[in-house]
């Protein structure tokens, strides 16, 4: 479908923190320095920039206007923001290079989720009329949903025991990811509920954080990466909001965008799915038929680290790291957005 | 259907505390400000002093500000407004003018107060100096200044400055 | 390399201080249906939509685009937000378009609205951070100086931005559409009007709407089996700098000459103000009409001034600026700079109505955001390049 080749081909992430008392530049601008200086690239090459932030998790409108303070956007720059995470800002940049206008782009986001209190503030994501006013807060919803799976049996909570507990473990070895334990199933288990029939592990810890990512098309990604991360199909769907309207123990929307990008034509060696709350990984691989051949997050995901808004942009980085490095030939990188999985954007990427 | 005959709208009250960050490099800053002097910084890059440190960064060279530098008190209006309309969270009593100063030693001009003398002899090139309130209210913020006044001196010709920030 | 798209339908609401009667779901989907209806489709034939709109604490829905997919029957295709400041709807078209530039898509919904009256958008434009000075006074506060420095620069007589606004005002009453509908203001009348932000008065400022505009854009395939006026995109460009550096100029900034240079570039333009036939360009503040029209390159550094006041820029002139009667009519944030853009479709397509200019091929649509630093602009016209 896509009429050209693109590909990651450099990534930067800062180390996921809680109570980061950086401001939104200052966590910026080492990561897009970090990222430039790793192709080796003049500014000037960059013909495309695209942020992913939130205003309401900075609590201040136009807050991604001080991002443009950290790129070096003089002279001028071709520049544009998504109100969401940077994985969509990716998707705008690689559709932007389609259409022939610039070879080369460079993506960021950032989300200083630890400032304000992160379950309320995504609360207001919901219907403004009948929902929001009850403040249900997110992990609420992520419950009723988890619940929903339970009682439909499409899960345990040991399950999703096992989900946590493999990535706390993987985390062990991602120096970058915040919370990490050798930890077992059983072990989490005999922990309490925090949102029945959520416990702590389930969901995703709230850090602070920021990445950047540079895509760039044909042969000037092989000029800048020895082995770029081809982006082979990429596809976002949504599904409605309504909490009564949709099923719960499925995401219909995760797998039409799988379908879409091509995920099921080969084996997936490395799946980066960015699942805030434990049952919404097993949802995502039934979503997107992945077998037990692929590892999923090896980096922790976003259940040990997760800036909002820039948690899917880091799938995307984890994704393409294990490209860059050989370890991996074919991977998917997963980006969710909205209440319980609502919004889904899936991208495969293969080495050369 | 009119308001009578249901209900059109609601009221819903938001309210979400968040924990402001300043940043490490505002730091010598807001400490200056503690002690009644105008710190500003100089960029690494292009050598342009900034006042205040806008998030600790040069916009144009995308570098982190590096040396302290102490600029003013004294400085230019650049620019100004004189403002005639309320607004909430506005703690002025209008009219006031709002104007752009630039800071004696600084290359980027700062947004304060001008009291004490007519909105109408307010103009591009006046010379003003800061009012401090009393130390006892001060805290780690540009509102220790309690406004610029006039301070006699003959007028800077701003030239191609006029409009610039 | 890129393909050919146009807009083939056009809706926006009826603009107002106050849109009671309609949930902000209303209020996108009634220019929604307008747009699918000028565009004889129905809102199964959409393959994406592109939504765009200010800051979310305008309203206090965060990201609405998410619960907004229901009232746009959105389930099981790709939604898509842009927030660009200001100059958001302008750049959410242009990201609606390249979806089919690029051969994504072939049939492209994008919506711009706000509703400014659910929420407080004195405070939310201007919400006060710790360490600072508290001066802020709104858009007004921040725009006005940068309005002297324009006057002292160019030597511009302190009535054009009077005379801007009662053009405008004059050309919004040949808009049904339009929220302001004042038909009795004269220049005389204007220059009484009580300075807000010195030297801005009020009635050279905009007004605060409820409102949405939405486009259909299509594949050049799809448009050339489609029935009715057309507007062809020729050309569209972003450009975005700091909003404060040491030196910035704010009066022309840089960004926006650069995004015309590209705009005009890219539409093979040489000679703007000889070969534009229309342009509806950002002016929230009266003053930035011949800012504007200099900054464009329409017309000569320090002359955009004269430009007003020989009525160059009027319905009947040779270069007309926002004959819909502009954002100084209708101002719903996320919405203006689509709407913009949408007036200058209508324009090529010929179905602007009353405020139609004969004979206009070529149209610029022109938003802008920020503190004058982020641009968007569209080239279209009534046939191919
Ligand atoms: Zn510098």
């Amino acid at each position: 479908m896509a009429r050209r080749d693109v590909a990651i081909v450099a990534t930067a992430q800062r180390p996921n923190e809680v109570g980061s008392t950086l401001t939104s530049v200052e966590l910026i601008l080492p990561v897009i320095n970090d990222v430039i200086a790793k192709v080796g690239i003049e500014r000037q090459k960059i013909g495309f920039w695209c942020h992913g932030s939130c205003d309401y998790m900075s609590g201040q409108p136009f807050s991604f206007v001080a991002a443009v303070d950290a790129i070096g956007a003089w002279p001028p720059i071709v520049e544009s923001h998504v109100e969401g995470d940077g994985a969509l800002a990716l998707y705008e940049a690689w559709v932007k290079i389609q259409t022939g206008e610039c070879d080369v782009a460079l993506v960021f986001s950032n989300g200083k989720t630890t400032s304000g209190p992160i379950d309320r503030i995504l609360n207001l994501q919901a219907d403004p009329y009948m929902v929001t006013p009850l403040w249900p807060g997110f992990d609420s919803l992520a419950a009723l949903q988890a619940r929903a799976c339970l009682d439909a049996g499409v899960l345990s909570e040991a399950d999703m025991a096992e989900v946590a507990a493999r990535s706390y473990r993987d985390a062990l070895n991602n120096p970058i990811a915040y919370a990490k334990e050798n930890v077992t199933a059983e072990q989490l288990l005999a922990r309490p509920y925090t949102t029945a029939p959520l416990r702590a592990h389930d969901c995703g810890v709230p850090v602070d954080g920021a990445n950047a990512i540079i895509l760039a098309a044909g042969d000037a990604a092989r000029s800048l990466a020895e082995r770029p991360a081809w982006i082979r199909g990429i596809d976002h769907r949504i599904d409605t909001q309504r909490l009564g309207a949709r099923s719960m123990t499925e995401s219909s929307s995760a797998a039409i965008a799988a379908a879409k990008a091509g995920v099921g034509d080969d084996r997936i060696d490395i799946a980066e799915l960015h699942a805030p709350y434990t049952h919404q990984e097993i949802l995502l691989r039934r979503a997107m038929n992945l077998g037990e051949g692929t590892h999923v997050n090896p980096s922790g995901g976003a259940l040990v680290s997760n800036p909002a808004m820039a948690a899917g942009l880091a799938r995307f980085a984890e994704a393409a790291e294990s490209v860059f490095s050989g370890s991996a030939d074919r991977v998917l990188a997963h980006c969710t957005s909205g209440p319980m999985l609502q919004q889904n954007l899936v991208c495969v990427m293969e080495g050369e | 259907m009119s308001e009578a005959d249901g209900i059109m709208r609601l009221r819903q009250p938001i309210s979400v505390t968040y924990n402001w960050s300043a940043g490490p490099n505002a730091t010598s800053h807001l400490n200056g400000l503690l002690d009644g002097t105008l710190v500003g910084k100089r960029c690494p890059g292009c050598s342009l002093v900034y006042f205040p440190p806008r998030n600790g960064v040069c916009p144009k060279c995308a570098r982190i500000l590096g040396d302290d530098v102490v600029v003013g008190p004294r400085g230019t209006i650049t620019t100004f407004c004189v403002v005639n309309v309320p607004f909430l969270g506005q703690k002025i009593k209008l009219p006031y003018v709002a104007a752009q100063i630039l800071l004696d030693g600084a290359d980027i001009s700062m947004q304060h107060l001008i009291q004490e003398c007519e909105a109408a002899d307010v103009r591009i090139g006046m010379r003003v100096e800061p009012v401090w309130k009393d130390r006892s209210e001060w805290g780690p913020s540009l509102e220790n200044i309690a406004h610029f006044r006039p301070t006699g001196e003959p007028d800077r010709d701003m030239g191609v400055e006029a409009g610039a920030s | 390399m890129a393909d050919l798209c146009a807009v083939v339908g056009v809706g926006q609401t009826k603009h107002a201080s106050c849109r009671a009667d309609v949930s902000i779901a209303g209020l996108v989907r009634e220019a929604v249906d307008r747009a699918l209806a000028d565009a004889n489709i129905g809102i199964d034939d959409v393959d994406a939509i592109v939504i765009g709109k200010a800051p979310d604490p305008l309203e206090g829905v965060a990201m609405p685009e998410l619960w907004l997919a229901d009232a746009l029957a959105a389930h099981g295709k790709p939604v898509f937000r842009v927030h660009t400041a200001g100059s958001v709807g302008g750049s959410t078209a242009i990201v609606a378009a390249q979806h089919v530039m690029a051969g994504i898509h072939g049939t492209v919904l994008t919506v711009g609205f706000e509703k400014q009256s659910d929420g407080n958008a004195m405070w939310a434009l201007s919400v006060p951070i710790p360490f600072g000075m508290p001066v802020h006074a709104g858009a007004g506060g921040y725009f006005s100086p940068i309005v002297r420095g324009y006057i002292k620069r160019s030597g511009a007589p302190s009535h054009i931005g009077a005379m801007v606004a009662v053009k405008d005002r004059t050309n919004a009453c040949k808009n049904p559409y339009a929220h302001l509908h004042e038909p009795d203001w004269t220049l005389e009348k204007a220059l009484e009007s009580p300075m807000m932000w010195d030297p801005i008065r009020f009635v050279e400022t905009c007004p605060s709407s409820d409102g949405a505009m939405a486009l259909v854009i299509m594949s050049e395939e799809r448009a050339d089996k489609h029935a009715g006026p057309k507007a062809w995109v020729h050309a569209t460009a972003m450009r975005s700098e700091p909003t404060a550096f040491a030196g910035r100029e704010q009066v022309s900034p840089r960004a926006g000459e650069m995004c015309a240079e590209d705009l005009w570039r890219k539409g093979g333009i040489t000679n703007p103000a000889k070969e534009i036939d229309v342009a509806e360009i950002y002016v929230p503040f009266a003053w930035f009409e011949p800012m504007w029209l200099e900054n464009l390159g329409f017309a000569p550094r320090n002359e955009g001034w004269r430009w007003v006041e020989d009525g160059v820029t009027d319905i009947g002139g040779s270069l007309p600026i926002n004959p819909s009667g502009g954002v100084m009519s209708t101002n719903p944030i996320g919405a203006s700079g689509m709407l913009r853009f949408g007036e200058a479709a209508m324009q090529v397509m010929g179905k602007a109505g009353e405020h139609q200019i004969d004979g206009a091929r070529k149209a610029v649509g022109h938003a802008y955001g920020g503190g004058s630093q982020f641009f968007a602009m569209w080239l279209v016209s009534s046939s191919k390049p």
